[in-house]
């Protein structure tokens, strides 16, 4: 998901480091030392990943949404359990990443607020509808195959805690992607209904996803930087063409067709060639201006503000213990 | 924001009967008790463990990362402290 938010423009001001520390600094990534929690880093390194890791957390927690719709419509009840499962994964990835931001100097209710109110970016993927049962298949097998092709190489970033955070994440995304292709595969060897499902559910993913990868690496901010502090690993283009490679023989193999008339494979380079993206949807989407970002934010909104109560009410009860329990301390010293 | 911030813990857990408790993570909760709770949904889904510690982050004391060459280096000459820092002749054969 989540090199979107590598190839946004820094808008915090400049500050200029000590020679000596940086220099320190850009050494131990290139030796590939990782960076922790309390050790000197750049203000540039340090803004970069909060916003990194907080835009990914952000898309695991309303990456819920689409597949949360199909809960209660899953169509047995061990489609229902592995759903069940795959959503609760991604609330602890969510976690997961938000502490690891934490580690950063930001607090939760910080990028909690910058969430709820718009101003912080998640993955564009998740401003999509999720229409029928097929688009289960195809979240999980196409866009957390997607999600994969950039977080492995994730779990080698030089900040530790997130690389920490990613090496989880990925052991239980690889989970997420099988379960989507079992029902992507499924459905193709069904009905010619449910066949005629899945490749609408291809049809409607393939290019979203395509655009998961952020924009092409020419236009990319920031890409230098982030390689040589050992943030990203792979250009925008390089993960995109190891995706297509990968997913079209298994679409191949199910008897899908991908979306695209002028997909074809190169025999002298063996990789796939494939057809233009239109980057004018994925600015719109990633804008505010998708099919659903509102639908997402206003249910996210409304998901928080209804658990306002017990949150207080647990801080409530815990204030009241401490407060009986050093009374009763206080008593017992008498 | 007028809501007040939860307090943050640091996750410890046993993986299996007989090995230690290592840190996995972080959290915020209310209290011990929702702590624990917590822990076990967000840290041990697919059976990582048979026993969770929670400890409040603010009361871990932590060496500071500076400190490190002044702490750990000496320790570093100190071959002498590894047993394969003595020859015992082959014919004595194990020890």
């Amino acid at each position: 998901m989540y090199a979107q938010a590598l190839d946004q423009k820094d808008r915090a001001p400049s500050v200029v480091e000590d020679a000596e520390q940086l220099a320190r600094f850009e050494a131990r990534c290139a030796a590939e030392e990782k960076i922790e929690a309390k050790d000197w880093m750049p203000e540039a390194y340090r803004r970069t990943l909060i916003r990194q890791i907080s835009q990914h957390a952000h898309s695991e927690i309303i990456g819920m949404q689409p597949e949360g719709n199909w809960i209660t419509r899953a169509p047995s009840l061990k489609r229902k359990a592995v759903l069940l499962s795959k959503v609760q994964d991604e609330a602890g990835h969510g976690h997961y990443l938000y502490s690891a931001a934490e580690t950063l100097g930001v607090s939760r209710e910080e990028l909690n607020e910058q969430l709820l109110s718009g101003k912080a970016k998640y993955s564009s993927i998740f401003n999509y509808p999720t229409l029928t049962w097929a688009d289960m298949g195809a979240i999980g097998w196409l866009v957390d195959g997607a999600a994969i092709m950039n977080q492995i190489p994730l779990c080698r970033c030089s900040y530790g805690p997130y690389a920490r955070a990613m090496i989880r994440i990925c052991k239980e995304e690889s989970f997420h992607q099988r379960q989507g292709f079992e029902i992507t595969h499924t459905l193709s060897k069904g009905t010619p209904a449910q066949k005629a499902m899945a490749q609408d559910a291809l049809n409607r993913w393939w290019w979203p996803c395509l655009m998961m990868f952020g924009p092409p690496d020419g236009e990319s901010q920031h890409s230098d930087q982030s390689t040589r502090w050992k943030i990203k690993r792979f250009s925008n283009d390089e993960l995109r063409q190891k995706f297509v490679d990968a997913m079209v023989p298994q679409a191949e193999f199910m008897g899908l067709m991908i979306p695209d008339r002028d997909l074809k494979l190169d025999e002298a380079s063996g990789h796939y060639t494939f057809g233009t993206i239109d980057w004018s949807e994925f600015k719109r989407v990633l804008s505010g201006d998708g099919p659903c970002n509102r639908q997402r934010l206003k249910a996210r909104n409304e998901a928080h503000e209804a658990g306002a109560w017990v949150r207080e009410a647990a801080l409530a009860h815990a204030e009241k213990r401490r407060l009986r329990k050093a009374a009763t301390m206080m008593m017992a010293a008498e | 924001m007028t809501e007040q911030a939860m307090p943050l813990y640091e996750v410890f857990i046993r993986p299996k009967a007989g090995l230690s408790h290592k840190h996995v993570g972080s959290l915020h909760a209310p209290d011990d008790t929702m702590a624990l709770q917590m822990a076990r949904d967000v840290y041990t889904r697919r059976g990582e463990g048979v026993s969770i510690w929670v400890v409040p982050s603010k009361l871990i004391a932590a060496s500071d990362p500076a400190d490190k060459d002044m702490l750990f280096e000496p320790t570093v000459s100190k071959v002498y402290r590894h047993p394969t820092f003595y020859d015992v002749p082959d014919e004595v054969g194990h020890m």
